[in-house]
């Protein structure tokens, strides 16, 4: 705390770094590529038993009977745990403190709420044994109808949709604007349901000590879930210990700890062993969250100069019957396209499935390909370019609250990523373009946009008598490239070569560093970084300025540089020494120093903060089949500063083929009498494949952001999407003259 | 449903393995479980995401479809037993300068593959790379740079 004080007090002493910026390889690349990067599931502890879930096969009910005998007459089985044996918990797993703690299901009943809900856990010596008997279960169900589909039960109007925003929302005076208005379009789309599907599966290896617990699990939010089991337990967080240094992929599903985690907790519990439980795949399809399904209607007014009047956005959505979370997906028509009058609407219905949760571009993903898809409509209906439309309905300031942008570089990835594309020579009519082999050819646009959000964040810096530094918080790398990106910050914060830096994360036992989520951790714990790095070099500072021997004796008032490992005179750079000359003379071994990272409330409430984009896409069309392929791909986005440029450029990538998976791949698909997805397996669930992925280009458009943090961070992990979604749906309507208006968009959808 | 275990000698990285196995345990899970090799990941179980690509006999093959006892007198490499004294093979170091993987835990499936592919003879173009690839998942989208990665090693493979 004084540090920071100091810290503040002293704005003289500077830090020169040139880590930032680099397009440094991942640090645990090395791990990553040679097999030794260890992933929860990897470990085993001596004496380990594994744990297999059995779950229901129905959506709604009851079981009514399970063969525990027959599983523990297995050989190698050594416990089955139902809820007649759980062991107690000290918190009702159905209790609910606040809107980040989800309702889990943990053996509290013979109640069945959704499919793939755990109903048992068998506990065995061999993984084969226990999947075994974990299949001699046999369950017999009390089965009641399951409510299926956005017309499944009645509606309800959320109290909050998303992270508590109102469900319902305007400004202006929507239906005069409509009234008014030249051109008139509406349009309903659908999205499916859609499952986060990590590669890795939610995995958990885990030791009780007496009253501690030793955890490998793969978590977006290291703090949050030592909470959580922490309550669920009645220990003391200290007294957990969880291990997360890799993440094979989180996507939001590992934000918040999950029931089958914690299930592999109180099975070890039970047997008094070590236990490790990982999902099977297709247990991934229901206690693990997913992206719920959404039908949204737009309504858009234009002038005669293709001027929006009115915007109106409404979504239905859905969640479980026993907790919320709502897909805020209208709420991406508050930020993008000016108009005099925006309103925004949710409604929802409960359905017998796992709760959603948070699935790459929460809203954003949902509500970008609905109103990328519905400002290309109107457009066309305007008799105009796309490109051409969004430049006239431009937000100078954000639509929806007339707060100025902190920093907005849309225009000028608007231009290259068009340039790049070569849009200009786009017709307007669709059906128009068809390439050597006669398919038929589209090209479609979509802006891009996502928050630049921060959470809370701590980290701790230490510089040593040798010279060299720490840098502690306990950061989550779910491919983002957190290794690597906060450890150039944390060189620069300390003024040391990245190679002199002992960058520790990923683990509950380092300063809490918030949670790897809403593309907010390297603003929020690279701050948190930045911040302890001059804290400690300011306590450097105090000890060189006020020691006669020093050569920076007396510099206090003018202030010092660390660069490279020694402090120099700002006003004088051939006068300075190195850091463990500095320490070695105060006779210390070390020094430490802590950061905070977290929004300024002040800018806050003073400027919208998001990031930018605009992309670009080519499909090609068979005339005859209507097989969609996507051939091109250009995204050009302005997300602030950038740490690593090699990274960004692979988390475009990566939200741009998601954005292609959305419109043309993803659904999860139910069936509609026993409520039980047909899909659940990586085979009928469609992700792309490597030949789904066409030429994909990504620009980084420069942008100086002076508002968001003192790093100039905004968030790149889930921008990618948005826009994309769009633009591709908007590509095919340019190749075949039919409105995408369902996704995943279906061959028989455009062979009518 | 079987109660009883079976010697099984398996050849790994060049190492000689004698183990008693019941007959339903899979190639993936002796890796995983039984040797300590956890380089090869299980995604899906089903064959359907190429996680535990290893090979065997040169070829590439899943090992969550492919029982340990079935490739008793053949040779299995997995991911541990590609780097040579420490170095790394080029189809390594191709994927780590090309950032072709993000979380990695596709990665060692994603090399297996690759490794096989060059091999082949099917990494003549990119298009041909991303058919030949295309039976490794990879959730964070890295298939740009993993198509990069395969040029590169394959272009030093010709070399």
């Amino acid at each position: 705390m004084t540090l920071e004080l100091s810290l503040n007090q002293q704005p003289a002493h500077a830090r020169q770094g040139s880590s930032i910026g680099q397009p440094l390889t991942r640090r645990d690349g090395f791990l990553k590529v040679t097999g030794a990067a260890r992933y929860a599931a990897d470990n085993h502890p001596p004496g380990m038993l594994y744990a297999v879930l059995a779950v229901s096969s129905i959506a709604r009910g009851r079981v009514a009977a399970l063969d525990v005998e027959a599983a523990k007459a297995h050989k190698g089985v050594v416990e089955v745990m139902t809820p007649k044996n759980r062991p107690a918990l000290a918190a009702d797993p159905d209790a609910k403190d606040h809107p980040f703690m989800f309702r889990l299901d943990l053996l509290q009943n013979d109640q069945v709420r959704y499919p793939n809900q755990s109903i048992a856990v068998v506990i065995a010596e061999t993984l084969e044994a226990a999947t075994e008997g974990a299949a001699l279960l046999s369950p017999r169900y009390e089965v009641m109808p399951a409510r299926v589909g956005l017309d499944g039960a009645e509606s309800i109007v959320p109290r909050a949709v998303g992270v508590g925003g109102p469900a319902v929302q305007h400004k202006g005076d929507v239906e005069a604007g409509l009234k008014s208005a030249k051109t008139r379009i509406e349009a309903t789309y659908e999205t499916p349901a859609q499952y986060h599907n990590a590669m890795e599966p939610h995995a958990i290896v885990v030791a009780w000590e007496g009253d501690t617990l030793s955890i490998d699990t793969p978590s977006q939010g290291l703090a949050m879930a030592q909470g959580r089991i922490a309550g669920l337990f009645g220990i003391a967080p200290e007294n957990i210990h969880i291990r997360s240094p890799f993440l094979g992929g989180g996507f939001g599903s590992k934000g918040m700890i999950s029931g089958p985690q914690v299930l592999g907790i109180l099975a070890a519990r039970l047997v008094g062993r070590p236990v490790k439980l990982v999902l099977r795949r297709e247990q991934m399809y229901g206690p693990v969250g997913h992206r719920a399904p959404t039908r949204q209607t737009l309504r858009m007014g234009m002038d005669g100069e293709g001027r929006l009047t009115a915007l109106d956005h409404h979504a239905k959505t859905a969640s479980s019957t026993f907790d919320d979370f709502f897909e805020p997906a209208a709420d991406a028509s508050h930020t993008l396209y000016a108009s005099p009058a925006i309103a925004t609407s949710h409604d929802a219905v409960r359905l017998d499935t796992g709760t959603p949760l948070f699935m790459r571009a929460p809203g954003e993903a949902t509500g970008s390909i609905a109103l990328e898809s519905a400002i290309d409509e109107a457009a066309y209906a305007c008799g105009m370019d796309p490109l051409e439309f969004r430049l006239r309905n431009y937000a100078e300031v954000e639509p929806m609250t007339g707060k100025p942008f902190s920093s907005k570089a849309l225009r000028e990835c608007y231009r290259q990523a068009a340039e790049t594309f070569g849009w200009a020579s786009r017709p307007i009519q669709p059906r128009l373009m068809r390439d050597a082999d006669g398919f038929l050819t589209g090209w479609g646009m979509g802006t891009a946009t996502f928050p630049a959000i921060m959470f809370q964040a701590e980290a701790r810096a230490v510089l040593r008598a040798d010279g060299s530094g720490v840098m502690e918080t306990g950061a989550q790398d779910m491919g983002q490239g957190a290794w690597t990106a906060f450890a150039q910050i944390a060189a620069d914060g300390l003024g040391l070569d990245i190679d002199q830096v002992d960058f520790r994360a990923g683990s509950s036992d380092l300063p809490n560093a918030g949670i790897a989520g809403g593309s907010g951790h390297t603003a929020t714990a690279g701050m948190a970084i930045h911040n302890a790095g001059a804290a400690v070099i300011a306590r450097l500072a105090d000890l060189a300025t006020g020691d006669e021997g020093s050569p920076l004796y007396g510099a206090g008032n003018e202030g010092v540089l660390a660069r490279g490992g020694r402090l120099y005179r700002r006003d004088d750079e051939s006068r300075g020494e190195s850091y463990a000359e500095i320490l070695t003379r105060a006779g210390l071994t070390e020094i430490e120093g802590h950061g905070k990272g977290a929004p300024d409330p002040a800018s806050q409430e003073a400027y919208a903060k998001h990031a930018h984009g605009a992309v670009f896409a080519e499909v090609k069309v068979d005339p005859d089949f209507g097989q969609i392929r996507v051939t091109r791909l250009v995204g050009a986005f302005a997300a602030g500063r950038v740490i690593n440029p090699r990274l960004v450029r692979s988390q475009y990538y990566g939200g741009m083929i998601w954005g292609v998976s959305f419109a043309l791949h993803e659904e999860a698909i139910t069936d509609r009498r026993s409520g039980r997805i047909q899909n659940a397996n990586l085979a009928e669930y469609h992700v792309p494949v490597n030949a789904d992925v066409p030429s994909i280009e990504a620009l980084l458009v420069h942008e100086d952001d002076p508002h968001v943090n003192a790093l100039g961070i905004k968030g790149v992990g889930e921008i990618g999407i948005t826009g994309t979604a769009g633009a591709v749906a908007n590509a095919v309507w340019h190749a075949t003259g039919v409105r995408p208006r369902r996704f995943p968009v279906r061959i028989e959808d455009l062979l009518g | 449903m079987t109660k009883t275990t079976i010697p099984v000698h398996l050849d790994i990285n060049g190492r000689d393995h004698d183990l008693q196995l019941e007959p339903r345990v899979t190639l993936l899970d002796a890796l995983r479980d039984r040797l300590g090799l956890t380089g090869t990941k299980k995604g899906c179980d089903h064959g359907q995401c190429g996680a535990c690509t290893v090979h065997i006999d040169g070829e590439r093959v899943l090992a969550c479809l492919t029982l340990a006892a079935q490739v008793e007198g053949r040779t299995v490499t997995t991911i541990e037993g590609l780097a040579r004294e420490g170095e790394m093979h080029p189809v390594q170091a191709a994927f780590l300068e090309q950032d072709a993987f993000q979380c990695g835990y596709c990665t060692p499936g994603q090399i297996m593959s690759a490794v096989a592919c060059i091999r082949e003879g099917h990494a003549g173009s990119d298009e041909e790379i991303r058919e030949y690839m295309a039976g490794n998942l990879c959730r964070c989208g890295a298939y740009p740079h993993i198509v990069a990665a395969v040029r590169q090693a394959a272009l030093e493979a010709a070399s």
